[in-house]
């Protein structure tokens, strides 16, 4: 059951990688994008937010090979989760993005900065701090999301509990993975945390007050 | 040091489909310190908008040291790094600290390497007695402390032309008196200014003229004590009455 747990993490690690960066294409299109190229972006996020997971991770591992495109369960589930991923990840971004005010482009602008300047020193910055809480909380819904690769045959921590469970007839092994995948969850929001304490903008809170 | 600074004709500008500035005309010589006045909604902070083009004027020319400004992005930049803006809320950057808030326009425009900037920086810092404060964050400060911090900032590029929109207003009276001392500072330094405030001892001790506006014009304008003593048009005279009579109200005068 054990070497489950490496599985898990990296379709949870790679996933999220590909979903962080066509998240951030997707959000720089709804923000930055010409019309058509953001109503192609928004229709990418409502697809994929509007049907479930398990659909698509059926849809590319069964249905796509009948155009060709053949996938072993790994490989499809990663795409599968990283590509339902990206549609969240682009709206906490964008979202992020949106949340800083006005005055601070205006600021910046009247500095002589240009554009780029603008959301490189003084946008981006502040936006990845709002932005944080959101994405770790995506990762952590991630690492329980990958459980659903055991059902096209991915030999992660829950299909090996099943396993496991077919050997010894025990079922009270599930709570034994619920308890692992707590163990490993648990602590990435500890992390997370740290992560914002760490980067919080000082006297931040004091001024919310 | 002397000859025209900047020099604004036809202005005229607005949000939407209302004009805000109809029609406006202002002549500012070099080290000349100009307080604008009126009443809320005249126009005032658009004005002061349209000069670096925060505000993107419907028609009209401004001319800052011969250039004219216009939304060509070279030009823009050299009016910019050549303008200093100090706004009502600081709208300084919090995730750095004033020390990095100050030195880095100075990085982007002048490009000048980071310790050179940090130093100059430093110094500007400590000119206006904010030295200690420089490895603070903005929200650790008070609203005084980072007005002035702002103000630091403008100076910072050793701008042409200083432009303050209502440095004070979003302050308590007993951090708007750091900021006026502060202000008085800056002028003495022969620095060109143009503010919109409602600090009268301010307008009355060391600018040089006051511009009345009302309803997107420029009503009038002269000689700061002429205009605060003696005003010429009797919508002048009615809202320095009221102003007056708002700041004298406590303690109630019997």
């Amino acid at each position: 059951m054990a070497e489950g747990i490496p599985v898990t993490m990296e379709l949870t690690l790679l996933s999220f990688a590909l979903g962080l960066a066509l998240g951030a294409i997707l959000a720089a299109a709804r923000v930055f994008g010409s019309k058509p190229l953001s109503v192609v972006a928004r229709s990418y996020i409502e697809f994929f937010r509007g049907t479930p997971l398990l659909v698509q991770i059926f849809f590319i591992y069964f249905s796509l090979p009948a155009i060709g495109i053949k996938l072993d369960a790994f490989a499809a589930s990663i795409i599968a989760i990283g590509l339902n991923s990206a549609s969240y990840q682009a709206e906490i971004l964008r979202s992020a993005i949106k949340s800083i005010p006005e005055e601070q482009y205006l600021s910046a602008e009247s500095l002589g900065m240009t554009t780029v300047q603008t959301y490189r020193f003084i946008i981006f910055p502040q936006a990845i701090r709002v932005a944080t809480p959101a994405l770790v909380n995506e990762f952590v819904a991630l690492i329980k999301y990958t459980s659903l690769a055991s059902i096209i045959g991915v030999a992660e921590l829950f299909r090996r509990t099943e396993y496991m469970v077919s050997y010894t007839f025990m079922p009270e092994i599930y709570l034994l993975s619920a308890v692992i995948y707590l163990a490993i969850c648990l602590p990435t929001s500890q992390f997370s945390k740290m992560l914002e304490s760490r980067y919080a903008i000082p006297g931040y809170r004091r001024a919310l007050v | 040091m002397s000859g025209e600074l900047l020099r604004i004709s036809g202005l005229r500008a607005g949000y939407g489909r209302i004009e805000v500035l109809r029609g406006i005309d202002l002549r500012v010589e070099r080290g000349e310190k100009i307080v604008i006045l009126g009443p809320s909604g005249s126009g005032k902070s658009t004005l002061l908008k349209c000069i670096p083009y925060l505000v993107r004027p419907w028609s009209g020319e401004i001319h800052i040291d011969g250039l004219q400004v216009s939304p060509e992005p070279n030009t823009l930049r050299r009016i910019r790094a050549s303008t200093g803006f100090v706004f009502q809320q600081y709208n300084l950057f919090p995730h750095m600290t004033i020390l990095r808030n100050v030195a880095l326009p100075l990085e982007l425009n002048k490009e000048m390497p980071r310790r050179e900037a940090e130093k100059s920086a430093l110094s500007v810092l400590n000119m206006l007695g904010l030295g200690e404060l420089a490895g603070k964050y903005p929200l650790e400060l008070s609203g005084g402390q980072q007005q002035r911090a702002a103000i630091a900032r403008a100076l910072a590029v050793d701008p042409k032309l200083l432009l303050l929109d209502e440095p004070t207003s979003a302050l308590d009276p007993e951090l708007r008196y750091e900021v006026v001392e502060t202000l008085y500072q800056v002028a003495k330094q022969g620095r060109s200014m143009l503010i919109v405030t409602h600090e009268l001892d301010f307008a009355e001790a060391a600018a040089d003229r006051v511009v009345f506006m009302d309803e997107g014009l420029i009503v009038e304008e002269g000689d700061a004590r002429e205009v605060l003593g003696h005003p010429r048009k009797e919508r002048t005279e009615r809202f320095l009455r009221r102003l007056r009579s708002r700041l004298n109200s406590f303690p109630p005068s019997n």
